[in-house]
């Protein structure tokens, strides 16, 4: 019997891991389907990871290896080639590794740090055929700087996402041509500071509003056509052109591997796909948390680890004090105008210390706003903001005062502020 | 006055860069941001990541990055002359793969250990 199980060893694994050995649970098992630890950190080689956390910038491999040291200065027991089956609702971990076979092991505490996997071509159904070439962009990444592959010389980019964004700069300095990057949206998911240094430095067009139309090609990529789409995202007629090219990218959008979390019976939440979480991110199984990519899709690692860490930490409390605990009422969250999501959905006020920090995305760009809390008609609480972009994920902390007086539902809404 | 957005952290700050009264840099959110404006126009700079060839370990790419930012301009001298570098495991992280690329003064540093 371990105190805690932490499926998955990438940064949300690691953080949690470390985490719950801090809080004083001494019998952890961390378990990784892949050969090392670290997860996407390893195949991440650029800089930019840690601004928050350390206030430097690391590469990827970098970062990782800064949780792997703390980590192997703990007594967490860590299984890697080891991919789990199944979690049970009475915490019960199905899983099967290169060294140790199949097991079956019981743990009192369950956090789940799977991440996410990339959107393919199949989710966004491009039509044409279906020669080799289309990659997604984390795949291809892979291949250059892991396996020491480059998949093509010359290339379209689909999705301004950071992973492509990265991967259109990566390519070119691997001395492919990259022609375009080309996004559906009329803004660049990704972080604006991509555009400008793998972008704007290597004069890569990027076309907003415009969509991949159909691919061309028999054993292999020939052609992609790209068309610019309406308001409503469809494809105008007469606006396409071709690009000549082997290879496409996919940078179209990351899905938390929720399987497990599925099949242990836990509600998952439509909006952000990954589990439904409480303020320590406890999921509605007592005594299973979600943290990282596989409750919530992020852009910085600096907040999966600090996320990871909270879930960590209540994973900790919540085996030391012998389980039971429903933690008193929950506030539940919800999205109002301009917002998608919000982690966590439910608040557990008997949980808050002083504050509860929220992450949210808005679902369009908005220039100096206003980000209000809504108790039914009143407004709790209002908090200024110069700009706000889908690509970047924003936070704002609800006092525990604030909390403690909602009547319902707290509402979080975007009210722009008239020039 | 030229706008930039800072690339300095995650935040991207929108900066304005006025370039006939000394590269004075507005709407920067903190120090660096005023530091990176003004060497933006004058002389951009970028820290490069990338792989060069390994031997002897489980992979056969090693990550490196400059130790600090080199020109911009001379990214793709540094790309070239990274090219022909061969590390052989151990290789730890931190350790001098290329000293002094191209003349820059700065080093090129493995950000793996294999």
């Amino acid at each position: 019997m371990y105190d805690l199980i932490v499926v998955g060893g990438g940064p949300a694994g690691l953080a949690a891991a470390c985490a719950a050995w801090d809080g004083g649970l001494r019998s952890i098992l961390l378990v990784e389907r892949d050969r090392d630890l670290g997860g996407i950190l390893n195949q991440c080689i650029h800089n930019g990871f840690g601004l928050h956390r350390f206030q430097e910038e690391l590469t990827g491999p970098e970062y990782a290896a800064r949780f792997i040291e703390l980590l192997g200065r703990t007594g967490v027991e860590v299984r890697t080639d080891t991919m789990v089956l199944e979690v049970t609702p009475d915490k019960t971990v199905h899983m099967v590794g290169k060294e140790t076979g199949y097991r079956a092991e019981q743990a009192r505490a369950v956090v789940l740090a799977m991440g996410c996997r990339e959107r393919t071509r199949g989710a966004i159904n491009i039509p044409g055929t279906r020669p080799a070439g289309v990659f997604t962009a984390g795949a291809a990444q892979r291949y250059v700087n892991m396996e020491g592959w480059l998949p093509g010389r010359r290339v379209v980019i689909l999705g301004s996402g950071d992973i492509g964004l990265i991967m259109a700069r990566r390519m070119t300095l691997e001395g492919a041509k990259v022609l375009a990057c080309v996004e559906v949206m009329p803004y660049s998911g990704g972080l604006t500071r991509n555009i400008v240094q793998c972008l704007q430095d290597h004069d890569i067009p990027l076309y907003l509003s415009h969509t991949v139309t159909e691919i061309r090609g028999d054993r292999r990529v020939e052609q992609v056509v790209v068309s610019e789409v309406d308001a409503q995202r469809r494809p105008i007629p007469g606006t396409e052109r071709v690009f000549d090219c082997d290879t496409l990218l996919l940078s179209v959008g990351l899905i938390p591997e929720n399987e497990l979390t599925a099949q242990a019976g836990i509600p998952l939440d439509p909006r952000t796909k990954g589990a439904v979480v409480f303020e320590n991110m406890e999921t509605a199984l007592p005594g299973v948390f979600a943290c990282g990519n596989v409750a919530h899709v992020h852009d910085l690692v600096d907040f999966v680890s600090a996320e990871s860490e909270r879930a960590g930490h209540a994973a900790a409390e919540w085996v030391l004090r012998g389980g039971a605990d429903d933690g008193g009422p929950a506030v539940a969250l919800v999205n109002g105008d301009g917002v998608s999501y919000t982690v966590p959905q439910r608040i557990r006020v008997r949980h808050v210390e002083t504050g509860c920090g929220v992450f949210f995305r808005v679902n369009r760009v908005c220039g100096a706003c206003r980000i209000v809390v809504r108790d039914g008609e009143r407004t709790v609480a209002a908090f200024k903001r110069e700009r706000l972009n889908p690509g970047e994920m924003e936070s704002i902390t609800l006092p525990r005062a604030l909390l403690e007086k909602a009547q319902g539902p707290l509402t979080v809404a975007i009210e722009e502020v008239p020039a | 006055m030229k706008e930039l957005i800072c690339i300095v952290c995650p935040r991207g700050c929108h900066l304005q860069v006025d370039e006939a009264n000394g590269c004075a840099v507005f709407g920067n959110g903190c120090p660096r941001g005023a530091a990176y404006g003004k060497a933006e126009l004058t002389h951009p700079t970028r820290t490069v990541t990338t792989t060069v060839r390994c031997t002897g370990a489980r992979l056969p790419r090693c990550p490196v990055k400059t130790a600090a930012p080199v020109p911009r301009e001379s990214i793709p001298a540094v790309m070239a002359a990274l090219d022909g570098v061969l590390v052989r495991a151990p290789v730890k992280p931190g350790q001098v793969v290329l000293a002094d690329v191209c003349g820059t003064g700065v080093d090129v540093i493995a950000t793996r250990a294999l």
